[in-house]
């Protein structure tokens, strides 16, 4: 049992974390509080590293099972926990890069008064984060997924005297509900058709056909609109952007590196399940891919540094997507893990670039900064190399792989990928020259406050450098005759469904990996023309036309859905309410109830409140009724 | 004989309730709920560690026509007794802070409510179940009337109305089954043969009564105005309890006596459960005053446990007494906290509050707990309920699950406007100086928001309590 409690304990210590500071925090040092939040994740890290050599040396994953929750008739679920290859992997990046991004917060939220509730806040992210990614069963997720759906509600709306904040917050939550209900009905799907719900159970059930190939595109279907709502894939995906009202570090964390890839996670857990439902996948690809051009190119005309960055997220996620689509479920999880560490990289810089202009967001009135702040240009570069796509750069393997799958699916889908990824290079280079080159276009005082972050923004940002930088070498393309470590490592996971991809001849490969990395050099050079060469500063928001204007303006998704959805939803509230309820139902009543009280002087009579007469007959009722027995007709 | 006392305990606390001042009359009351609560964990004990399935007191109560005065306690009784027995101490607590008009008056019948509603849930008898169904109505009409809004008395009225012509249909429907079987027993009327017309007709009678005191669509226009104009007490008592009798009438009075009518009316009552759970969460996106929004949300709720108690399935029946549970919890702790805010600024209108976050930390931590739970997030005490009665309704027909799981989004749609536009942006003048909470409303809310979690976490009590009892009536409800 001693090794068990170990492994709770990295589920137990972020929630102790969070009860500490939430309950005691405002009387407890700023420095203290937020140490204490960093160490309730960085111990968990430590523990799971050790699970992690254990795994990587050959042993067995572990799964045990706590209590249990509920059972009825022959449907039961326990609490159980399951560190395999995949959750390692999983749990690693989550208490990883969310130490550092805890420690980065130490610094960066230093001036606010309720600093405690922030780091409260963000323990119980990693908690239910870490029950998402650790449970032995579906119902075990959802509970993580609807958690981490509250935390990120709560971090939103962090400062909640602002409504608007307040808005995308309520959005946020009621977007992932959407999705919540597929999850829910395709767990009703799962928990009938194969009697359980535990991943090796289901598992097991499918292999022996447990499912139709109807019933699990249903099922699978269902899952994958979970999937669109937390990772915010078409339809579901508005949310994310407005999400970016809550503390940077928060959008780096929750926004980019962890929560909005628990749909990934989701469809690799149950690739068994997908694996048999080949429409879905199709689907998947599709949307994935769509998802991905879609975002790219509203990130192409966003000003908001922010802004740009959740696009970028939504379609990074999107490419995640597409490989899920193609069956490749580790390379997705690959760029799970490179996107989480040059994402969380930019946010972080970005929020370093906010902090020293003193919360300003428009990258049109920055430029210059890296004279000011050398250490968050370098590791912003680094950043944006990685997502362009630019060897030896992580993002380069992860995408590559990415396109290389879907080029031997379908080439329409890889020619969509390699048209986001080249948008992607693009936009990223637009604000690394708009923000760190040229003059700055703030204002004076502005300018004399810019400085470079304190020491505590800047570890987490170099770390991340780093692991940018070097993180794609866990996949090496087999054309260099090295070896995949983490295919290698993931493969368990999809043992059950059993086919090996195929290569690609080395030639074919060689020609793609060319055009990945021509395209990305281009839209650079593009770039560097428009906006260094030619000095362009992008104009307001006002004097955009055409498909800039539409691009800028997100396609008007979000008018879209107001039109066809809430308001709709809100006039027939009315009407229900209004109309039906009041006029219809209640007139009803109303009319039954005065008809048979016959003449209208005993309604009068009624309305003047002679209510102690009705009770009085009830009370002779009951005795009437009792005297008509004692008298005894049969 | 336990049974007995934890019958009279009550309406002996309420005779002592009318006996003492205005001023301690609260008091005691206090003290009563609390005995009967210890008394009641005391029958738990007894029923968990004992050897028998049931407690039961049986005595004639008439010898022609042959009447009994029948009590059982078998698991869902107890799962009742329980409800009951911890809400109305949580609800006569909630009153330790307001001000109440003779209240001894008030108190009385409180006690004398929470009597007839455990008369309701352990009689076993179809007499006696029918007196005590009428008296649990006197208390809470005079307590809506007389310490009510201001325009009470047309509301109340209706609510009195329309519920007491429901208890006389039921009072036919008995009659039929006595004149037919010659003795209200349960057991004896469960294998009972009556059949077609006679059936139906005993079946609609029940039905109505029940239906009316949930209430179902399209019987629910009395609720609403009932539950904003009654003070907050009893729509706690009402929302949290006395609606669970018509529940509990479902399961207990309709199932195991009727079931060829069941068979046939379950494709209606299913589509009206569901078809209110859409309705009532509809209706409360728009609704700005709180008391009434949650009456609307109540009206969602309970379609949802009708729904799941006519799938005739294990775990719909399970899942439903499971929910009443946690929604008794809840509804008494959203109401309590409308409560407060009425008590502090004198409004419901969502309109004119806002920001009461910024000075009541606390306040604002129970209560989005307890939204939180009314919106079924998992390890809360609604989310296991719903969860099981979805998958219920889902099995009965795929297309009524999905429509009735769309309330997991209403829920959060409503619920969360509710919550940003009382408590989140800016105080106004009307909140600037909401004080945050006195002890005895922390006493209050600290019960709830326990429940909450600790039946989320851990509901297997109530389940191993109501299943053999559940399991029983399926079978005796199937054909």
């Amino acid at each position: 049992m001693p090794i068990q409690n170990l492994y709770l304990a990295i589920i137990a210590l972020p929630l102790i974390g969070f009860f500490i500071n939430a309950l005691l925090g405002k009387k407890m040092s700023k420095n203290l509080v937020g140490i204490l939040a960093s160490l309730m994740v960085f111990v968990p890290f430590v523990i799971i590293l050790s699970a992690f050599s254990d795994l990587v040396n050959g042993g067995e994953p572990i799964h045990f099972q706590l209590f249990n929750w509920f059972t009825v008739a022959h449907y039961s679920v326990d609490f159980g926990i399951q560190i395999d290859q995949l959750s390692v992997i999983m749990v690693m990046l989550i208490t990883g890069v969310g130490f550092l991004i805890h420690v980065y917060s130490i610094a960066y939220m230093k001036e606010d008064e309720n600093y405690s509730r922030y780091f409260s806040y963000l323990n119980l992210f990693i908690f239910f984060m870490l029950i998402l990614v650790m449970s032995d069963n579906y119902l075990g997720m959802f509970i993580g997924w609807e958690g981490v759906g509250l935390a990120s509600y709560l971090l939103i709306g962090f400062w909640f005297k602002n409504d608007e904040y307040n808005n995308a917050a309520k959005k946020a939550f009621i977007m992932n509900r959407v999705g919540d209900l597929g999850f829910l009905v395709g767990m009703f799907f799962l928990f009938y058709y194969t009697g359980s719900l535990e991943y090796s159970k289901v598992n097991e059930a499918l292999q022996l056909g447990a499912m139709i190939p109807a019933l699990a595109f249903a099922t699978s279907i269902l899952l994958f609109l979970g999937a669109t709502g937390k990772s915010a894939q078409i339809p579901l995906f508005t949310w994310l952007p407005d999400a970016m009202a809550g503390p940077t570090p928060v959008s780096a964390l929750i926004h980019a590196a962890t929560m909005v890839t628990a749909g990934v996670y989701m469809v690799f857990r149950s690739n068994l399940l997908f694996s048999l439902a080949p429409q879905t996948l199709e689907i998947i690809a599709i949307v994935g891919a769509a998802t991905a051009l879609y975002a790219a190119a509203v990130g192409l005309a966003q000003n908001d540094i922010k802004k740009v960055l959740a696009y970028s997220t939504v379609s990074q996620l999107g490419l995640m997507f597409l490989a899920l689509g193609v069956g490749a479920y580790s390379t997705a999880l690959f760029h799970v893990l490179t996107h989480a560490f040059f994402k969380a990289l930019l946010f972080l810089g970005s929020g370093s670039v906010i902090h020293a202009v003193g919360g300003d967001q428009d990258i049109r009135r920055m430029g210059g900064l890296k004279k000011y702040m050398p250490i968050t240009f370098i590791t912003f570069l680094i950043g944006s190399l990685a997502i362009s796509g630019v060897p030896p750069f992580s993002g380069f393997f992860s995408k590559d792989e990415i396109l290389a799958m879907a080029f031997q699916k379908n080439i329409a889908l890889w020619a969509v990928g390699v048209g986001a990824s080249m948008m992607t290079a693009f936009y990223m280079f637009r604000v690394v020259f708009l923000t760190f080159f040229g003059e700055f276009r703030g204002t004076e005082e502005q300018k004399n406050q810019l400085h470079e972050s304190p020491a505590l923004m800047n570890f987490p940002l170099i770390v991340l450098a780093i692991l940018a930088t070097l993180g794609g070498f866990i996949g090496i393309p087999h054309i260099f005759n090295a070896p995949h470590l983490l295919n290698e490592f993931l493969a368990p996971i999809t043992i059950a469904v059993g086919v090996a991809p195929e290569h690609l001849s080395a030639t074919t490969e060689y020609i793609l990996i060319a055009i990945v990395i021509g395209g990305a050099l281009i839209s650079i050079g593009i770039a560097y023309v428009m906006y260094i060469s030619k000095r362009n500063v992008p104009g307001k928001d006002a004097s955009y036309t055409g498909v800039t204007k539409w691009a800028n303006n997100k396609f008007y998704v979000d008018e879209f859905y107001d039109a066809i959805i809430v308001r709709p939803v809100q006039w027939t509230s009315d009407f229900l309410f209004k109309a039906v309820d009041k006029v219809l139902i209640d007139g009803v009543v109303n009319t039954t109830g005065r008809i048979s009280l016959l003449t209208g002087d005993i309604v009068r009579s009624i309305q003047t409140g002679q209510t102690a007469f009705y009770i009085l007959a009830m009370v002779l009722s009951v005795c009437f009724i009792l005297g008509y027995f004692l008298i005894g007709i049969k | 004989m336990i049974v007995l006392i934890l019958l009279i305990l009550p309406f002996i606390g309420a005779i002592l309730s009318a006996l003492a001042g205005n001023k301690a009359a609260n008091k005691i009351a206090l003290l009563s709920t609390v005995s009967t609560l210890l008394l009641t964990a005391k029958t738990y004990y007894d029923f968990t560690t004992g050897s028998t399935t049931s407690l039961d007191y049986s005595t004639q109560w008439l010898l022609e026509p042959n009447v009994t005065f029948s009590l059982t306690i078998d698991g869902l009784t107890m799962v009742m007794l329980i409800l009951t027995n911890l809400l109305v101490p949580i609800i006569v607590l909630s009153g330790l802070g307001a001000v109440v008009q003779n209240s001894r008056a008030f108190y009385a019948l409180i006690l004398v409510m929470q009597g007839a509603l455990n008369g309701v849930f352990m009689a076993s008898d179809g007499f006696a179940f029918y007196v005590f169904w009428e008296l649990a109505l006197i208390p809470i009409y005079f307590i809506a009337l007389l310490w009510g809004a201001e325009n009470s008395r047309k509301v109340t009225l209706k609510f009195f109305i329309y519920t007491i012509a429901g208890s006389l249909f039921m009072l036919i429907s008995f009659i039929i089954l006595y004149m037919v079987t010659g003795d209200l027993r349960i057991e004896n009327l469960t294998n009972l043969s009556i059949t077609g017309i006679a059936q139906k007709i005993v079946f609609i009678g029940f039905f109505l009564a029940f239906a009316i005191k949930v209430p179902l669509i399209p019987f629910h226009t009395w609720q609403a105005d009932t539950y904003t104009v009654a003070p907050t007490q009893g729509t706690m008592l009402l929302s949290g309890i006395m609606l669970k009798m018509g529940l509990y009438g479902f399961i207990r009075w309709m199932l195991p006596i009727m079931p060829f009518s069941v068979a046939e009316f379950t494709p209606i009552i299913m589509t009206l459960g569901v078809v209110g759970v859409i309705y009532g969460s509809w209706i409360a996106i728009q609704q700005n005053n709180i008391k009434r929004l949650f009456a609307y949300s109540s009206l969602a709720h309970v379609g949802l446990i009708t729904a799941g108690i006519f799938s005739l399935n294990t775990m719909g029946l399970i899942g439903a007494v499971v929910q009443m549970f946690a929604h008794g919890v809840n509804v008494v702790g959203l109401f309590f906290a409308a409560e407060i805010i009425y008590r502090r600024t004198g409004t419901l209108d969502l309109n004119s509050l806002g920001g009461i976050r910024n000075v009541a930390p606390w306040f604002s931590t129970y209560f989005f707990i307890l939204l939180l739970a009314s919106v079924g997030l998992p390890l809360t005490n609604a989310f296991v309920g719903e969860f099981m009665l979805l998958f219920a309704v889902w099995q009965y027909n795929a297309i009524l699950g999905i429509i009735a799981a769309l309330t997991i989004i209403f829920a959060a749609i409503y619920l969360f406007r509710m919550f940003q536009r009382a408590m989140l942006g800016q105080t106004n003048t009307v909140t600037a100086n909401f004080k945050d909470l006195t002890i005895s409303e922390h006493l209050t809310f600290i019960p709830l928001v326990i429940l909450v979690f600790v039946l989320g976490v851990y509901p297997m009590p109530i389940i191993s309590l109501v299943e053999p009892v559940i399991k029983q009536i399926i079978q005796l409800a199937s054909i």
